[in-house]
């Protein structure tokens, strides 16, 4: 089922819907935010200079550092009596970053989840248990608000207490699941532990990740341990925009579906700036067109992806990204190599020896960077040969993948450390002082 | 006639091996035997033990990476040239050792524990030329 008709626009319809709402939207902000009113004086441009979409580029970019910069309302576009919700980030360097919505940006957010909520296969018959943190952080009320609209029932079971989310998921037959796709592999494997057969005992029919890059080879563990008829489906998004709901992937597993009346994406490159061709892989930047609160023109959001217009075969028409390669700020440079963990992780998963848990160790002996992956040992054996074919296989396969001699690290099942929020994989040992 | 031996990953960490004797000395599985082969990142310890089955359970459901493993315990009279007699049947019928270690049981016999290539062909081997096998439950 496709929820609103603005997803199924011809694209010189959703261009005309796009251009007024970014000359409203500029408008406004130059009006009403000086602090882009004085970076577009800066640049010499105005707001009757957006005559088309492709004056997108003349204006300024928004990132991260200016919303700590502006702390906490700084780049607010209405006055804070007219918020009804306030969320911040975790902010674990420096002040979190602040977000605000208005009541009509409520609505708005409801409905892009409610968008990616049916693209991913849900219905008002279903059961959602949303197991994402409840409180400052956006995804869990995100996708509650977005659920709850196309009439689920919701069950805020929140994170932590795996063996209370089984025990609900069980007695109250939970058919869709909201959660990272580390912590969804995690609920099956404490499931085993209990004695519950997720495939045979629990009644997930779907499952909405998020927060986390999902990978085809993560899709394909949760397949094996959720079973291969759950409908898994990635969304994105992140509270700077939103929240969840930017775009979402649909049942054709090709790409997320952009809400593009409410966003309009460019692919630019990260080092220059330069908006790149479309097709092209590079920086995701979002201006937001439709928010009331917080509009944030051309924001860096230093994920990796790449855009593509054609009709796709669920029938809508919105611009589709790729699901995201990594993170412009995850990557590591290791010994000059560019590393995503993304890449790690799609390695350690082809290996049917290895369990999916991972962590990647950097440190710096003399001058040169040492790069070991940990990972479990999901093979009983009795053999050396067996093991050392193991890590060999791994390395090897690292290698062609990174360009790069890692050094593998087996450790017993259930050694590394296990995530209900976003996974922290990386210990980067290098910089510490 | 093979004997089941308990094989268990463990990480060269401290206190790992510990921990494995903490799990099974809980269920008194008591231990006759056992080897430590390590490199510098892991090890492989294998144990021989009265109740194997109980003890490769517990170990598991302590989250250790483990099997049972087939094995053979070889009756070895207490003389020079005995071992070398067998191992020299064992290279003239195209069989290989993987690995080996001594069974301290008192009596006038000595007895090693041996892990073959083709366990079957090893039995049969083995009985023709009247090396005698042992169980855990003679010893």
């Amino acid at each position: 089922m496709i929820w609103s008709k603005e997803e199924t626009l011809s694209r010189a319809e959703m261009e005309k819907l796009q251009l007024s709402r970014l000359q409203e939207t500029v408008a406004r902000v130059y009006e009403k935010v000086p602090y882009y009113r004085a970076k577009m004086d800066e640049m010499g441009v105005k707001p009757q200079d957006i005559q088309s979409l492709a004056d997108l580029q003349k204006l300024p970019f928004t990132t991260k550092q200016d919303m700590r910069d502006t702390y906490p309302f700084g780049l607010f576009a209405v006055p804070q009596d007219e918020l009804v919700r306030i969320h911040a980030s975790s902010g674990t360097t420096g002040k979190p970053t602040v977000v605000g919505y208005t009541r009509g940006d409520l609505e708005t957010w409801t409905d892009c989840v409610a968008r990616i909520a049916c693209m991913g296969g849900a219905t008002e018959k279903d059961v959602a248990q949303i197991c994402f943190g409840y409180g400052m952080f956006t995804g869990a009320l995100g996708l509650h608000y977005g659920l709850e609209k196309i009439g689920a029932a919701i069950v805020p079971s929140s994170t932590g207490n795996s063996e209370k989310q089984l025990m609900y998921m069980k007695d109250f037959h939970t058919s869709l699941l909201v959660a990272t796709p580390s912590y969804a592999l995690r609920l099956a494997e404490v499931a085993r532990e209990l004695g519950i057969e997720p495939q045979r005992d629990l009644g997930v029919k779907i499952a909405l990740v998020g927060s986390e890059l999902l990978t085809d080879a993560m899709r394909e563990e949760m397949h094996l341990a959720w079973g291969r008829d759950v409908k898994i489906t990635s969304n994105y998004g992140m509270s700077e925009l939103m929240g969840p709901g930017v775009s979402g992937e649909c049942l054709e597993h090709c790409g997320m579906h952009i809400n593009e009346d409410y966003f309009i994406p460019e692919i630019i490159d990260s080092n220059t700036g330069e908006v790149l061709p479309i097709g092209e892989k590079g920086e995701l930047v979002i201006t937001c067109i439709k928010k009331e609160g917080l509009p944030l023109i051309r924001y860096r959001t230093k994920d990796v992806t790449r855009l593509f217009y054609e009709p796709c075969a669920c029938g809508r028409t919105t611009c589709r990204m790729e699901n995201l390669s990594g993170r412009s700020d995850d990557m590591l440079k290791i010994r000059g190599v560019n590393v995503f963990p993304g890449q790690i992780e799609e390695v350690v998963l082809s290996v049917p020896e290895l369990g999916p848990h991972y962590e990647i160790v950097v440190e710096r002996e003399g001058y040169t960077d040492k790069l070991t992956v940990r990972v479990e040992l999901n093979k009983e054996t009795d053999s050396f040969a067996e093991l050392q074919r193991i890590e060999a296989t791994t390395r090897n396969k690292l290698k062609v993948v990174l360009g790069l001699d890692a050094k593998i690290r087996l450790e017993s099942p259930n050694t590394l450390q296990r995530f209900e929020g976003k996974a922290k994989r990386i210990k980067d040992l290098r910089n510490v002082k | 006639m093979v004997t089941k031996q308990i094989s268990v990953f463990i990480e060269n960490r401290k206190g790992r091996l510990g921990h494995v004797l903490d799990v099974l000395k809980e269920k008194d599985v008591n231990i006759l035997s056992m080897s430590l082969a390590d490199t510098a990142e892991y090890g492989l310890l294998r144990i021989l033990s009265d109740q194997p089955v109980l003890g490769k359970e517990t170990l598991s459901a302590a989250g250790f990476s483990c099997m049972l493993t087939d094995v053979f315990i070889l009756k070895i009279p207490h003389t020079p040239g005995s071992l070398q007699k067998i191992l020299h049947v064992i290279a003239d019928e195209e069989l290989n050792v993987e690995y080996m270690y001594g069974l301290s049981i008192a009596g006038e016999n000595a007895s090693i524990v041996i892990k073959t290539s083709d366990l079957e062909k090893a039995d049969e081997i083995f009985s023709r030329h009247g090396i005698e096998t042992l169980s855990y439950e003679i010893l």
